[in-house]
């Protein structure tokens, strides 16, 4: 079979035995998007989480066949691209808050959990601690203990809050966000 | 279909633009594994528990995940996610949407379907509230198609009334008329099969219905219950339901008075001996035998108080 992709902007086209292979197994051995983790595969702990059509599902129970022309975006797809200036410049928010929050140690989860946040912010513009502990609940970390997590999510609502006041710059550019 | 020998090669999909062919594509097709958000299939496939030649991924048919209120009901397509159910069903369908949205993480609920959840593990959240909610599901084949209420649906462990040819192509479910409530116990909020599960609708009718069951305002309310992962299929609790009907019938035209909490008890207690709890699997069955019979005695509370204090429907 083949299929037509797109991921963070990008059009793919793939062909092969892909009935059975997942969104995961694509992004990661076939484009060399390694930002996506695989830890469990089975849609338990989320490190693969990414966002189809603007949906956020977990890819590695993404049926390949199921994303031909779709729009995939990825953690890759979430900073911004092509500025000049530091690498803090080019985070997004969500990114820059896990940064500054001390909410990474060995980074696994980072991935995972800064598409969902980001998912959550965008549907929720300032959650209360409660409801990002439950809307997060399909993203394990083993290593945080999830408080500085939770910090980080806060921190990156007020960030997006300052960062969408008029007159400031947009976020990001790829397709479909808001700033 | 020879020589294959590792999963995933020439697996083949088939993608029906609409029913007739999705129908069409499983008579012809028998082992062909019917496929919509791919939470289940992905999953089974990843464990080895199954290895399709052919996935039929439903997810092309447009009417599959529309979803309609007529005649008193709310009328789902099969591919209907349950993100959908909990978000933009919450008024009409409060228990469904409860529910949903106490099943695993965001991203599975985004994922997972209203027939996908039918047609999967039958210790999944999902059954016990269709069973409360007196939900019907229609089965079609190239045969005909026909309307199975949920109490009729679980015919024994791991088996359900879909036969080999038949697809599941729609959901009805009643809209709310009073307080409905779903509540699971385990050791994680989700992505893990629960230690029991419990679904409560309290039924306070509307005027149609009541009319045309000879009874007046100020009737009692019925009260379904059912569980789910606790027995060898999810299942109401008759004698419980019928213990509450007796006890609260007395008095037509009466205004409805709390429940004396001996009778609370006893509900748990019916509704607990409603199935053989399974042993095992991190509880043991004298474990869930308690906690099923706390949380039918707690719903029951829950959603008579919120009925006597005038909700007339909604989550708790």
């Amino acid at each position: 079979m083949s299929l037509t992709v797109t991921v963070n902007g990008k059009t793919y086209e793939e062909s092969g035995d892909l009935a059975g292979c997942s969104l995961l197994t694509l992004l990661r051995d076939r484009f060399g998007l390694v930002g996506t983790k695989n830890a469990c595969e089975q849609g338990e702990c989320g490190s693969c989480t990414v966002w189809v059509d603007d949906v956020l599902v977990n890819s590695c129970l993404v049926p390949a066949a199921q994303v031909d022309r779709c729009a995939v975006t990825t953690v890759e797809g979430l900073g911004l691209s092509g500025l000049a200036g530091d690498d803090s410049a080019r985070l997004h928010p969500v990114q820059r808050a896990f940064v500054a929050a001390g909410a990474i140690q060995c980074g696994f989860c980072t991935p995972g959990m800064v598409v969902a946040a980001t998912d959550l912010l965008r549907r929720v513009a300032q959650p209360s601690e409660a409801v990002i502990r439950r809307e997060l609940a399909g993203n394990l970390c083993r290593c945080t203990g999830y408080q500085r997590i939770v910090e980080a999510v806060l921190r990156a609502a007020d960030l997006m809050a300052a960062d969408s006041a008029p007159g400031s710059l947009p976020t990001h550019t790829s397709e479909g966000e808001q700033a | 279909m020879t020589g294959r020998v590792a999963w995933g090669n020439q697996v083949q999909v088939i993608r029906p633009r609409n029913w007739d062919e999705a129908l069409a594509a499983r008579a012809a097709i028998p082992n062909a594994m019917p496929m919509a958000g791919g939470t289940e299939v992905m999953l089974a496939m990843k464990l080895r528990h199954l290895r399709p030649d052919v996935l039929l991924d439903l997810r092309r048919i447009p009417e599959s995940t529309r979803y309609e209120s007529r005649s008193g009901s709310v009328c789902c397509g099969p591919n209907v996610s349950l993100t959908t159910i909990e978000e933009r069903l919450a008024r009409q369908l409060p228990g469904l949407a409860m529910t949903a949205a106490a099943v695993g993480s965001r991203q599975v609920r985004n994922q997972g379907t209203l027939g996908g959840s039918l047609a999967a593990a039958l210790t999944g959240d999902l059954h016990p509230m269709l069973l409360a909610a007196d939900a019907d599901i229609e089965l079609r084949s190239l045969r005909g198609s026909r309307w199975v209420p949920a109490r009729h649906f679980y015919r024994g462990p791991g088996t359900t009334e879909l036969d080999a040819d038949e697809l599941i192509t729609a959901v009805r479910v009643p809209v709310a008329t009073g307080p409905q409530w779903f509540c699971k116990v385990g050791r994680r909020q989700g992505l893990v099969k629960p230690l029991c599960s419990l679904a409560i609708v309290l039924d306070a009718g509307s005027a149609d219905t009541r009319a045309d069951a000879g009874r007046g305002a100020g009737q009692p309310p019925r009260v379904r219950v059912a569980t789910g992962a606790y027995g060898p299929v999810p299942c109401r609790a008759p004698d419980a339901e019928q213990l509450l009907a007796e006890a609260t019938g007395h008095d037509p035209g009466g205004r409805p008075a709390p429940l004396p909490e001996p009778l609370v008890r006893e509900f748990g207690r019916l509704a607990a001996a409603a199935a053989e709890p399974v042993e095992g699997g991190g509880a043991s069955a004298a474990y869930r035998r308690r906690a099923l019979a706390v949380l039918a005695a707690r719903g029951l509370r829950l959603v008579w108080d919120e009925f006597l204090a005038g909700g007339a429907r909604g989550a708790l």
